[in-house]
């Protein structure tokens, strides 16, 4: 079956176009879309039948008619060739060089969607990732092949995080081969500007692949853009034994365009606008991170979405909590008091820790020291709250001790420098130092054997 | 049978996981059909005319109106027989771990694979001999699956007549082991396929009076749910219902445990496959995965087969149960099932009812809970089975007030309600004691009372009155300070956060706090009530409660929960004792 070109638009709607007497073409197949003007634009098959199809448009809509616009169904779904030179190289949202550089002359092609893993393949994640942040590294471990969200609003230092993130994780003890694949979606030049000088500086760039769709890109794009990183990341990590850490930013502007999408099919809408099958959409996205039985490389993902309102219940950070292994909470009211990075520990999440902490991987204390200064750090929280109703004379001794820790606990512990990479030990050392301020008896979620060897050195009596 | 049905469509229309199928004349609803040249499984869902509408369980992209589809002729079934014990499936009971072996680390489309392993050879010791009358459920033979677990084989439903054949020996679960003549001629062997929207029938319900025992404090002793119980555990993001699920599939004194990992996380499943060979089970002595069987259809796998993955699951455990065993089914998320329902509603542009969920979500949510219970099984044993569903739901935003969760309320007994500010606080498991209920509490009441101690009840009713009274002093002190509060009320405080932090706190990753035997969480609550007794004593006699607020057996008391469970008889009974000496000596 040759390719055939089509001339039979019959409507267009927001980035969907209608199309007559084709032959039978496949769902998802990938579509080529000439305007009237000459200008190319791609588009895929979201719904087909006999002669029919709707093909959602990925570039720009300005331009296209009924009657000259012409249609050629390319007889694949969406491929991305990829191949170790792409390291260092820019990229469109659609995967075309950005960068002026020479087209990419793939290895493999492959499917975009790629496939889920099965989970009898998957190999449990147990590298400790060092972050060099101690609001992440004691209280909130990262884990190699683990996916991470940031959870964030506008105006907050999310991208000051995630850079930092990238610049400093390493695995203790090891050397391997590293990359850094970023997608961004619907964020600004400048943005995006920040992200590339910063990895230019610290020499990442030459290790990284960059897909941006940037804000002024068509929405629809924004769809593909995430996919692409994630076959790019898969094939690195799985074909080329690398150690891939995936950045997307801002996955709120990927749900947008989803709903986008939606709507404009005339979609039976979820909550908030949003369609139903959001979280199958998202899952298809976040899942293709991990670890594989038998393959040396991993894929570890941090995704920043920005909470429209701050509002965590909101159906995008929402249905991303669910799939996501854990979330890194970014909160206004740290960040007003100066506090860098502004992590509000307490919704904060990481569902692998476990696997990742202890003896022989950071240290036999870790998971008591945390959970003693998450227990501590609520403690004090709430006290806080109370001692604005009754004021502080009426908090018992314990309890105003409890209400120095959180603050200590927020100027000593959870700020840091941007530039500053905290060792492990500094971190626990830094938490044992804190919880020395409260009685020994209090310390109820610490092995007595751990508070002997490594917290009796900092109290006084 | 009807297999002889089998005709071929053609593909009309393909929008995502729905496809309608034209020509399919003979089609019945749920009927199962293989769609376009990659033969990818689907199911009937709708019929109109000769068109059939039909939920592929695989990816659709590719598809091309005008490929054919073959209907089966056979609704959706499972293969029930030896070999399930330890196996990993996906939502339409496809051994992920032979898919991984054939397909590779990514799962391809269009792939066959027997569920059960059809070149082993079981052995087979016949329980009926030549000529015995046998009816449907009695049971014919046993097979040794695992060391610690006897597999029944029973006669199959419809079946009544004389056994003309029976063998003993080794046999494949293609070969024919017994043949039972009576009006028709049966033919049974040790696999047989079953319907997974039908449930399997049984003689008898029966009412829950025994306790699902699982180890943890707050569950068992508070709101405990019973074998053939249902409860569910709603929560939001965060808040621990995997880990409470999984802490319930480790230590439910179930004799199967089928594991529902429903539009879930792929390392989550990875975890509960590399932990749970290396658990041992504190009954059996043998590892964990000897007892479970994994229904896993991540988030990221196809939409359809997570709708089925619900009833594959179920159906596994109703087989277990008629054997006559207890069986706990774990749903992990079952909103991810409504969603998956939603979702399909969606494309069939079907009137939404609440918040986009289909109208029948209420009626389908009761129809699955109603498939657990405690049973007589058929056949003339008359033995007693159970399954017990424990569905965990997962709120949007953490509210309760959503259609999954307000319909599973409805028809489950027991409501487990997560807390998010509790697990905020590292309060695990975050189970809210004063917002969650059991309605079995009266019902087993009984079983308590005789079988761990007669105060058993009286004790439990005493500590949650104490910890509602406590929720009332903190609205006071959120106002007034605690300082304002009389002697005795403090007391009241610092009992109910020894309740809290030292009885209800449970590590699920802790080697001993993990599991509490039911004796000793009885010693361990019975401890802080004495010493609650104690202080109230000294209090009215008007001793000053800052006397005894840091005696030595606090801290004893705080460490109860590390006390092995050998020793536990002993190490509390001597903490007891200390309450007593201790009180006594201040004077």
């Amino acid at each position: 079956m040759g390719i055939k070109e089509y001339k039979t638009v019959t409507e267009v709607a927001g980035p969907l176009l209608f199309v007559e007497n084709v032959g039978n073409v496949a769902y998802n197949e990938l579509v080529e879309i000439t305007l009237p003007s000459g200008e190319k634009t791609k588009g895929q098959v979201l719904d087909t039948s006999k002669g029919k199809a709707v093909i959602q448009i990925f570039g720009a809509t300005a331009g296209l008619d009924a009657h000259e616009t012409s249609v050629r169904f390319l007889g694949e779904t969406i491929k991305l060739g990829v191949s170790e030179e792409m390291l260092g190289r820019v990229f469109t949202g659609l995967g075309e060089p950005r960068d002026n550089g020479p087209p990419i002359v793939g290895e493999q092609r492959l499917d975009v969607n790629g496939g889920s893993i099965n989970p009898y393949s998957r190999q449990k994640p147990s590298d400790f990732v060092q972050t060099g942040i101690s609001a992440i590294d004691c209280m909130n471990t990262l884990v190699r092949g683990q996916k991470l969200p940031i959870f964030s609003g506008s105006g907050l230092p999310h991208n000051d995080i995630a850079v930092q993130i990238a610049r400093q994780a390493k695995v203790l003890g090891s050397s391997e081969n590293f990359a850094v694949v970023f997608a961004a979606m619907g964020i600004t030049h400048e943005e995006a500007g920040f992200f590339m000088r910063d990895f230019e500086k610290t020499g990442a760039l030459g290790r990284a692949v960059l897909f941006l769709n940037l804000a002024n890109d068509p929405s629809v794009e924004r769809l593909i853009t995430p996919r692409m990183a994630l076959t790019t990341a898969e094939y690195l990590a799985f074909e080329k034994d690398m150690h891939v850490l995936v950045i997307l930013t801002d996955m709120t502007n990927y749900c947008e365009a989803l709903r986008e999408v939606a709507s404009a099919r005339e979609e039976i809408p979820g909550r908030r606008g949003y369609p139903g099958y959001m979280y199958t959409d998202l899952a298809s996205i976040y899942e293709r991170a991990g670890c594989i039985k038998g393959k040396k490389g991993t894929i570890t993902q941090f995704s920043i979405l920005s909470m429209p309102g701050d509002d965590i219940t909101h159906p995008i950070p929402d249905l991303t909590g669910y799939i996501t292994e854990g979330q890194i909470v970014v909160s206004r009211e740290l960040h007003r008091k100066g506090i860098y990075p502004p992590i509000d520990v307490l919704p904060c999440l990481s569902r692998l820790m476990n696997l990742g902490i202890g003896k022989g991987k950071t240290r036999e204390d870790h998971r008591g020291v945390a959970d003693q200064l998450y227990a501590a750090y609520a403690e004090g929280r709430d006290l806080r709250a109370l001692s604005a109703v009754v004021g502080e004379e009426a908090l018992t001794p314990t309890d105003k001790k409890y209400l120095k820790f959180a603050d200590s606990f927020e100027k000593e512990f959870i700020a840091q420098g941007k530039y500053e990479d905290r060792s492990i030990e500094t971190t626990l050392e830094t938490g044992w130092r804190l919880l020395s301020a409260l009685p020994e008896t209090e310390l109820k979620r610490i092995k007595k054997e751990f508070i002997e060897k490594y917290g009796k050195k900092y109290r006084k009596e | 049978m009807f297999v002889e049905v089998c005709k071929m469509g053609v593909l009309e229309r393909i929008t995502g996981p729905v496809v309608v199928g034209d020509k399919m004349r003979g089609a019945r609803m749920y009927d199962v059909v293989r769609v376009g040249t990659e033969r990818l499984v689907g199911e009937v869902i709708r019929l109109k005319g000769d068109k059939a509408i039909i939920q592929v369980y695989e990816d659709t992209s590719g598809l091309r109106p005008g490929e054919e589809v073959e209907n089966t002729g056979m609704p959706l079934s499972v293969e029930l027989g030896p070999g399930m014990l330890k196996a990993i499936y996906d939502g339409v009971q496809r051994p992920l771990e032979i898919m991984h072996s054939t397909s590779g680390n990514f799962i391809r489309r269009g792939i066959e694979a027997s569920a059960l392993d059809r070149k082993k050879k079981w052995e087979f010791k016949p329980a009926v001999k030549k000529g015995q009358e046998v009816g449907p459920g009695d049971v014919l033979g046993t097979v040794k699956e695992t060391a610690a677990f006897e597999h029944r084989i029973m006669a199959p439903f419809g079946t009544e007549g004389k056994v003309t054949h029976i063998e003993e020996g080794k046999f494949t679960i293609d070969e024919i082991v017994c043949t039972i003549s009576g009006k028709k001629k049966h033919d049974v062997k040790l696999a047989h396929k079953w319907n997974v929207r039908k449930p399997r029938p049984v003689a008898e319900k029966l009412f829950p009076e025994i306790p699902l025992v699982t180890g943890q404090r707050i569950l068992d002793t508070f709101y405990p749910i019973a074998k053939g119980g249902t409860a569910c555990i709603p929560g939001p993001f965060g808040s621990g219902k995997t880990v409470t699920q999984q802490s319930l599939a480790k230590w439910s004194d179930a004799k199967v445990v089928v594991y529902v990992g429903c539009g879930e996380r792929g390392n989550e499943m990875c975890e509960v496959l590399t932990e749970f060979p290396e658990l041992v089970d504190p009954r059996s002595g043998k590892p964990l995965m000897e007892r479970t069987v994994l229904i896993a259809n991540t988030s990221n796998m196809p939409v359809a087969a997570r709708e089925a993955s619900v009833y594959t699951g179920m159906t596994i455990a109703e087989y277990f149960r008629d054997m006559g065993y207890d069986v706990a089914l774990m749903a992990d998320s079952t909103s991810r099932w409504a969603e998956a329902m939603r979702e399909i509603g969606g494309r069939l542009e079907e009137m939404p009812g609440e918040e986009g969920y289909p109208a029948y979500l209420g009626r389908r949510l009761a129809e699955f809970y109603e498939r657990a219970g405690r049973v007589v099984c058929l056949g003339s044993d008359k033995r007693n089975g159970s399954v017990s569903v424990i569905g965990a739901v997962s709120p949007p935003g953490g509210d309760i007030s959503e259609p999954v969760s307000q319909n599973t309320l409805r028809v489950t007994k027991v409501f487990w309600a997560l807390d998010a500010s509790l697990a905020h606080r590292r309060h695990f498991p975050a189970i809210h004691w004063l917002r969650s209920y059991s309605l079995y509490n009266a019902s087993l009441a009984n079983w308590f009372t005789n079988n761990i101690g007669s105060d058993y009840m009286e004790l439990r009713e005493r500590a949650l009155a104490l910890l509602q009274k406590e929720a009332e002093l903190q609205e006071i002190v959120q106002l007034v300070g605690p300082d304002a509060l009389p002697e005795k009320e403090r007391a009241v405080l610092l009992v109910s956060r020894m309740i809290r932090e030292d009885f209800l706190q449970q590590s699920a990753y802790h080697e001993v706090d993990g599991f509490a035997s039911m004796k000793k969480q009885y010693l361990m609550l019975k401890t802080i009530l004495k010493f609650h007794e104690r202080m109230s004593m000294a209090v009215d006699s008007g001793i000053q409660l800052k006397r005894f607020s840091d005696l030595p057996v606090i801290h004893e008391i705080a460490r109860m929960k590390e006390i092995k469970e050998e020793d536990s008889e002993k190490g509390i009974g001597s903490i007891m004792k200390n309450v007593d000496e201790q009180f006594n000596a201040i004077k």
